[in-house]
């Protein structure tokens, strides 16, 4: 059995609970569970604001002001950022990658986009996106064991892998600010 | 119709009742959160600044290719509008609530003529494109979405990148900034007691659910908003198909529960005409008395229990009976006690005019 929140690793921690004669079950892999608290023997639940302080300042430890990690273009800081939950503007993405990144990872699962592009930067970064998505729905495919779709979408790959020069393995590697 | 008519008439496409599954699904929405790149996110923007972002979306969206593509949108300023009405766009689900509070400097909302399509502007983000539907659309409402955000894309420049996509102020909207989500009407889960598991179940897989208009566990009118919550590392199409997946899954549940109680005949129906009668005459409601009673009109016809009234005439009066709605109707400020009054005369004068009830 694979974790319910991660999809990924196998479940370990398996997590019951019973009020009022209703019960719950819950699947997790370790590092998920330990992430939700499940240990600590309350009902997991993440809302959002909580979790972002918790997840940069640990209780206890503090950032001399100076040296925290501010975006240059609006100046915000990560702890306005775990305080609020909103970033300033689009360059907060990059400015406070390691922060943003922990955050998507925990709300999303992953920290990468396999959706639609603006027309206009398609060309720019359109094409490796879309062999992602097509792989994944390759995947999906084969697991529903639609084999004619799969081949449609295999000859797809090949396609665009050819003209971007077989280069999409590397693509989340770049630096994309 | 047109702006006037959008706040006086309580009436909105996406109450018709002649939508896919109405029976259980009120409607389908979509919205697309976008960021101009040139422009810090609205929290962060002095009001000049948020007054050009209004200003650059307006030019956008008043492009002839613009309506040729997605129809002519209207802007309206939240300024130019007084309080009650601010609170009727909520009320008919085209604004958020917060998006009435604070500073309103720079906040606009473009609309289409039939409410289907609206753009939130210098809401939490630059644009919240939305596309609301009757019943189960949201593959439809999707579509429309993506067009309009094709449309404005020809002269907007978004913040995107390419790693994380569309960026939004809060990261938990930040890749696809798609949320799609139904409005859905489970007396049938509610009254069997299947509602609280249900809820759970759908939280495990990583959707959310909101009861709404509700206060407490029971949401009045048992309606319910389900949405997915991940917006990243799943392509549009991938997040749109799972939901309504799942959507499949509870309207069948739903019918199934309703199936249950119908073994009960006389009690549902009673249960039913108690309420139509109520309803049909009182003369003098509070907001959460009618919801219940709508709720279990609206669950005798879509059991054809109750035969003569409209599907979509009591998704209206779910609205219309809105403390805001309300004042607007009678044109002046009410105190609770003399709404209920007015709001049973709303009701009655509804269902007067409806022949042949049986």
């Amino acid at each position: 059995m694979l974790c319910e929140r991660c999809h990924k690793r196998p479940a370990t921690v398996h997590y019951t609970e019973i009020v009022n004669n209703q019960k719950k079950e819950l699947h997790l892999c370790e590092e998920c569970a330990r992430e939700m608290g499940v240990s600590f023997g309350f009902p997991p639940q993440f809302p959002f604001h909580s979790l972002l302080s918790g997840l940069f300042f640990p209780a206890g430890e503090e950032v001399e002001a100076e040296r925290e990690v501010r975006c240059p273009r609006c100046g915000l800081t990560e702890r306005e950022f775990a305080a609020r939950g909103l970033l300033g503007c689009p360059q907060c993405y990059s400015a406070l990658r390691p922060a943003v990144e922990q955050v998507l990872r925990r709300v999303h699962g992953v920290a990468r986009h396999t959706g639609k592009a603006p027309r206009r930067q398609k060309e720019v970064v359109g094409k490796l996106t879309e062999i992602e998505r097509l792989r994944r729905e390759l995947a999906e495919a084969v697991r529903r064991e639609e084999y004619e779709r799969a081949a449609e979408l295999r000859d797809r790959i090949r396609e665009l892998e050819k003209n971007t020069g077989g280069k999409a393995e590397n693509g989340s590697k770049g630096n994309s600010d | 119709m047109g702006l006037r008519e959008t706040l006086t008439n309580p009436r909105s496409r996406w109450m018709d009742g002649d939508g896919p599954e109405a029976d259980v699904v009120v409607s389908s929405r979509v919205r697309l959160a976008r960021n101009l790149k040139d422009f810090l996110f609205p929290h962060r923007l002095k009001p000049t600044q948020k007054e050009e972002v209004l200003h650059a979306v307006w030019v956008a969206a008043s492009r002839p290719e613009v309506a040729s593509r997605v129809g002519k949108l209207e802007l309206v300023r939240l300024v130019d509008l007084t309080p009650v009405e601010r609170q009727i766009l909520v009320e008919k689900h085209l604004v958020s609530p917060d998006f009435i509070k604070g500073d309103l400097t720079g906040r606009g909302l473009l609309l289409r003529e039939d409410e289907v399509v609206s753009v939130m502007i210098n809401e939490e983000d630059h644009l919240r494109i939305q596309c609301l539907l009757p019943g189960l659309e949201l593959e439809a409402a999707w579509k429309l979405a993506d067009q309009v955000d094709d449309a404005l894309e020809l002269t907007l420049d978004y913040a995107y990148h390419q790693n994380y996509g569309y960026l939004t102020a809060c990261p938990t909207n930040v890749g696809t900034g798609l949320r799609v989500s139904s409005m859905l009407h489970l007396p049938g889960l509610v009254l069997v007691g299947a509602i609280d598991e249900m809820i759970t179940n759908l939280s495990k897989l990583g959707l959310a659910v909101r009861g709404l208009y509700g206060e407490g566990t029971r949401a009045a009118g048992d309606l319910f908003q389900i949405s997915n919550q991940i917006t990243l590392g799943r392509g549009e199409e991938e997040i749109v198909r799972h939901l309504y997946g799942i959507i499949r899954k509870l309207i069948a549940q739903e019918r199934e529960s309703r199936e249950t109680l119908y073994r009960q005949r006389e009690q549902l129906e009673d249960r039913v005409f108690r309420a139509y009668g109520i309803l049909r005459y009182a003369r003098a409601i509070t907001s959460q008395e009618a919801m219940r009673l709508l709720s279990d009109l609206r669950l005798g016809v879509a059991l054809g229990i109750i035969k003569g009234v409209p599907l979509g005439l009591v998704t209206e009066l779910m609205v219309l009976i809105q403390p805001a709605l309300v004042i607007k109707t009678v044109g002046k400020n009410l105190s609770p006690g003399e709404r209920d009054v007015v709001r049973a005369r709303l009701i009655r004068e509804r269902l007067e005019n409806i022949k042949g009830v049986k």
